[in-house]
């Protein structure tokens, strides 16, 4: 039958050539959509439940640090110790470590970021933006293995340890800031600074590619708007851009952040993994990613590896909510300039 | 009146200044970039040079040389890296394009709002409590490291990559497309599998390839799900298991279930080793490693533009 | 219309505009008199808005741009190379299409042109703003909610808004871009009003195409029309009355009369 080869070439099922229980099971499924729209929901779930199955997952595995330790675990005013051999376990110095190196690690990103944001939204020749676009997103491609290669073997010596030194020599005389800037930089320049130094070249092209996006995402007619008002390009880019994406801009930073603290290879190459120390950012240290990734397969007491998970979970709330944050922020500008 | 105040203005002066400002601080902008840009080079063209020594094809086909001795390769590695991206390419794939699929035909329902929130959150998840996460849930059950850890650990840092490009990819199909092939009749999975997702496929291979980019760099969560393994040969076990007659599951099996060594797993441990020969080694695994996933990124990247502007 | 003796304040000699190698407009020679109010009409494409944004050098920041012919302010080119764009703008200044404020508030909308060039005193300011908020007659009805935001306000008065910065950097020509197209009736005849008021310190140069409303807001009517090769070009430009009564080009007439565009 002419209609039934139709319907065959076009992939619709001949039910009238069926049972009568295929036909109605046919139907049942609407010809497999059911099944179809069920395995859709499914996969969408999963990625759903992942999220919350990790969170839930590491609470459970870190219960016996939780515990034994308590918020003493995490806090700053507790006794610093972390010794596998007395089972005693404190987290705060490599809390520490994470944010000392995250914190000026975006200080001193965030203004390569928004500059090469600015550069490569509003000034870039049209012709220069699509490489210079590529070599921004290959920065953040290299793996992070290379980064702490290259970081230990030439970034370190040539670049880490004279910065490090002057700081010494400068800062480190400073009698109130010698606890966090003072001491000696290690001659391998092993460090909480070149940890910092490696962090703010690996999350720039993060911050600088969201806040272009957050750049390129405001009206023409507020450009306009401001050049008629006799204002210079840097004016209109200060005055108006900027203020109208800051929200958005904020966010990129939180994002940025949040890279940064998560952010593990390259910084245990770099940082000289210890859980000693002090405060100051020319000495070695650790970040809650590097001593998980220095110690963890090696941790064969329950309790070190409960802890270590524990601090995993730290981590993992801290940059769900820091993305969160950002995410909201990004949303709010991009929603803020389709509105208007 | 205001006639009056502006006029006492200066303006010449005004408009020096401020078209030195502008000057300065566009010139700065350019200046953020090129110096942002120092490292990347710095970077490539050390690596470059500097592994480019030791690229033979000795280092590729050879398993490592015991500690202290010169020679061997990393076929171990290779090999480790390509069954741990393959698994992950198939645990994660087709999940990924079913939930993009999910976000494009129900665009603003509560699901799809929380699986995008939820992909961001993933993407934003550290790689190294990832694999705290496949150590303690596969790890843990089975007593023992493996590529099938690897290769879970890895889907789950590729599913967001995978499913942001999907969607962005199928969006980009003209509705009129699923529409026409609709009202023909054909069922709605039949339309996503044979005319959504071909017109869609090239954008979509590109976003895979991100992925596969992404877990191939990725060291972290492999530190205790793989762990690492010198010794790892898939020629040699499927030769045993021709030897002993073995089914094709139960090399497929030790395949998997070996702990398995990465490219980026190799180049932490050989650049932090005493044995100038393996720091030497891991210059040359940072360049193929490099090359890899630096190439993919750009053809992902130039395949991406390319079909955008052919929609637009 | 009988004016008083009239002054030339801008010239165009010839003004074409290109964008890449598309013509825009060709060969457009008009004469713009001092305190009178043009109106530019024609069928849509036809290069008014192209022709507008060349008067203060907006078109400038679309890539590829390319000007030939002269556009005459006061008889000196503003393309000559030692024209500042930032002055030219200064004293030619712009209201468009749709009302675009800035997401600041009403008070430092009006605020940022003047703080531009370099007045920061708070008083000085508020006079500024408050004049020209009466100056767009729209002072009556803001004046308690200065610091709230520009984008909470009605279409019509966001329009006013946009006037009201204009003016407070004291321009010698305001252009308008078919200002009221976006508005409501009501709105619309405010805007149509503030503009005769307007003609008294201001030169305006004003896109419609509302035929009604360029015969009752503009003193001299410039019709431009598409040619063949897509580029714009002036059929005919007069003073407003003999435009709409007595035409001397035939196309001006079936465009009038609506028989086409």
């Amino acid at each position: 039958m002419a209609i039934n080869e139709m319907k065959k070439t076009i992939g619709i099922s001949t039910t009238k050539e069926r049972f009568p229980y295929q036909k109605k099971l046919a139907t049942w499924l609407q010809h497999g959509d059911r099944i179809w729209s069920l395995l859709l929901w499914l996969s969408g779930l999963l990625v759903v439940i992942l999220v919350a199955w990790i969170g839930w997952r590491l609470w459970i595995e870190s219960a016996p640090s939780r515990a034994e330790f308590g918020w003493e675990f995490i806090s700053p005013w507790a006794k610093a110790s972390w010794n596998p051999a007395l089972d005693k376990f404190q987290a705060w110095p490599s809390i520490y470590g994470s944010i000392v190196t995250s914190v000026i690690a975006i200080f001193l990103a965030v203004p390569f970021s928004v500059g090469i944001a600015i550069f490569l939204a509003e000034l870039s020749p049209p012709n220069l933006r699509a490489p210079l676009n590529y070599m921004v997103e290959m920065l953040a491609a290299i793996p992070s293995v290379v980064y702490g290669l290259w970081g230990i073997y030439v970034f370190l010596p040539l670049v880490v340890v004279p910065i490090g030194q002057s700081i010494e020599a400068t800062l480190g005389q400073i009698p109130g800031l010698a606890i966090v800037a003072g001491g000696h930089i290690p001659v391998s320049g092993l460090s909480r600074l070149a940890a910092a130094l490696i962090l703010t070249i690996m999350i720039t092209p993060t911050i600088a590619a969201v806040s272009r996006d957050v750049l390129l995402a405001i009206p023409n007619s507020q450009r306009e708007a401001s050049a008629a008002l006799g204002a210079t390009q840097w004016e209109t880019i200060w005055k108006v851009l900027i203020p109208n994406g800051l929200s958005g801009i904020l966010g990129a930073v939180i994002l940025g952040f949040g890279r940064a603290i998560g952010e593990t290879m390259a910084v245990t190459m770099v940082i000289g993994n210890t859980t000693g120390g002090g405060y100051s950012i020319l000495k070695p240290g650790y970040t809650m990613a590097s001593i998980i990734a220095n110690e963890f397969a090696e941790a064969v007491d329950a309790l070190h590896t409960s802890a270590l998970i524990e601090i995993g979970i730290v981590l993992f709330f801290l940059t769900l909510i820091l993305n969160a944050i950002a995410r909201w922020l990004v949303w709010r500008v991009k929603k803020q300039v389709m509105g208007n | 009146m205001a006639q009056d105040i502006f006029s006492q203005v200066n303006l010449q002066r005004v408009y020096r200044r401020r078209r030195l400002t502008n000057k300065i601080m566009l010139g700065l902008t350019g200046l953020m970039l090129v110096l942002a840009l120092i490292p990347l080079i710095w970077i490539i063209v050390y690596v470059l040079i500097k592994g480019g020594r030791h690229i033979n094809l000795d280092f590729f086909i050879h398993l490592p040389q015991p500690m202290g001795t010169t020679g061997g390769g990393i076929l171990h590695a290779i090999e480790g890296s390509l069954v741990m991206v393959v698994l992950a390419s198939v645990f994660s794939i087709p999940p990924a394009l079913l939930a993009a699929f999910y976000l494009t035909t129900h665009e603003s329902t509560p699901l799809a709002s929380a699986i995008r929130f939820s992909t961001d959150l993933l993407a934003g998840v550290p790689s190294i409590t990832v694999g705290l996460f496949g150590y303690a849930v596969i790890v843990l059950a089975q007593k023992h490291y493996s590529a099938l850890a690897g290769g879970v650990v890895l889907a789950i840092i590729m599913l967001p990559v995978v499913i942001r490009s999907a969607e962005e990819m199928l969006k980009l199909v003209p509705p009129d497309l699923r529409a026409g092939s609709l009202a023909l009749g054909a069922p709605e999975w039949k339309t996503a599998i044979k005319v959504v997702l071909p017109a869609a496929a090239e954008g979509i291979i590109t976003g895979i390839m991100l992925g596969v980019a992404r877990a191939t760099g990725e060291t972290a969560p492999l530190l205790f799900t793989a762990l690492g393994n010198d010794n790892y040969e898939i020629g040699k076990m499927i030769k045993q298991g021709i030897e002993h007659n073995q089914s094709i599951f139960d090399v497929l099996g030790r395949i998997f279930e070996q702990p398995a060594d990465a490219l980026p797993l190799t180049l932490w441990k050989y650049a932090q080793q005493p044995y100038p020969e393996r720091v030497e080694q891991s210059w040359a695994v940072a360049l193929v490693l490099m090359l890899f996933v630096l190439s993919l990124n750009i053809l992902a990247r130039v395949w991406i533009a390319r079909r955008r502007s052919a929609l637009q | 219309m009988q004016t008083q003796t009239l002054t030339r304040k801008i010239e165009t000699e010839n003004l074409s505009v290109f964008y890449g190698s598309f013509k825009a407009i060709s060969d457009v020679s008009v004469e713009i008199y001092e305190n009178n109010v043009t109106a530019l009409i024609g069928p849509s494409g036809c290069g008014k808005s192209t022709f507008l944004r060349s008067l203060n050098r907006l078109n400038d920041l679309v890539p590829k741009t390319a000007v030939a012919g002269k556009v005459l302010l006061d008889d000196t080119d503003i393309y000559a190379p030692s024209q500042d764009v930032v002055d030219i703008r200064r004293r030619v200044g712009i209201v468009f299409q749709r009302p675009n404020p800035f997401p600041m508030s009403i008070f430092d909308n009006v605020a940022y042109g003047p703080r531009l060039y370099g007045i920061k005193k708070k008083s000085v300011l508020a006079e500024i703003v408050e004049e020209s908020l009466r100056g767009a007659a729209l002072w009556d009805e803001v004046k308690d909610k200065l610091d709230k935001s520009g984008l909470a306000l009605s279409g019509g008065q966001q329009q006013r808004l946009c006037i009201a910065r204009t003016i407070a950097i004291e321009p010698e020509v305001i252009l308008m871009d078919e200002p009221a197209s976006a508005l409501d009736p009501i709105a619309t005849l405010r805007i149509e009003e503030l503009i005769r008021k307007l003609r008294e310190r201001f030169t305006i140069v004003i896109v419609t195409h509302n035929m009604q409303q360029a015969a009752r807001v503009s003193d001299y009517t410039a019709f431009f029309n598409m040619g063949d090769d897509r580029a714009g070009y002036l059929v005919e430009f007069d003073e407003t009355d003999r435009i709409f009564t007595n035409p001397q080009q035939k196309l001006t007439e079936e465009y009038i009369t609506g028989r086409f565009g």
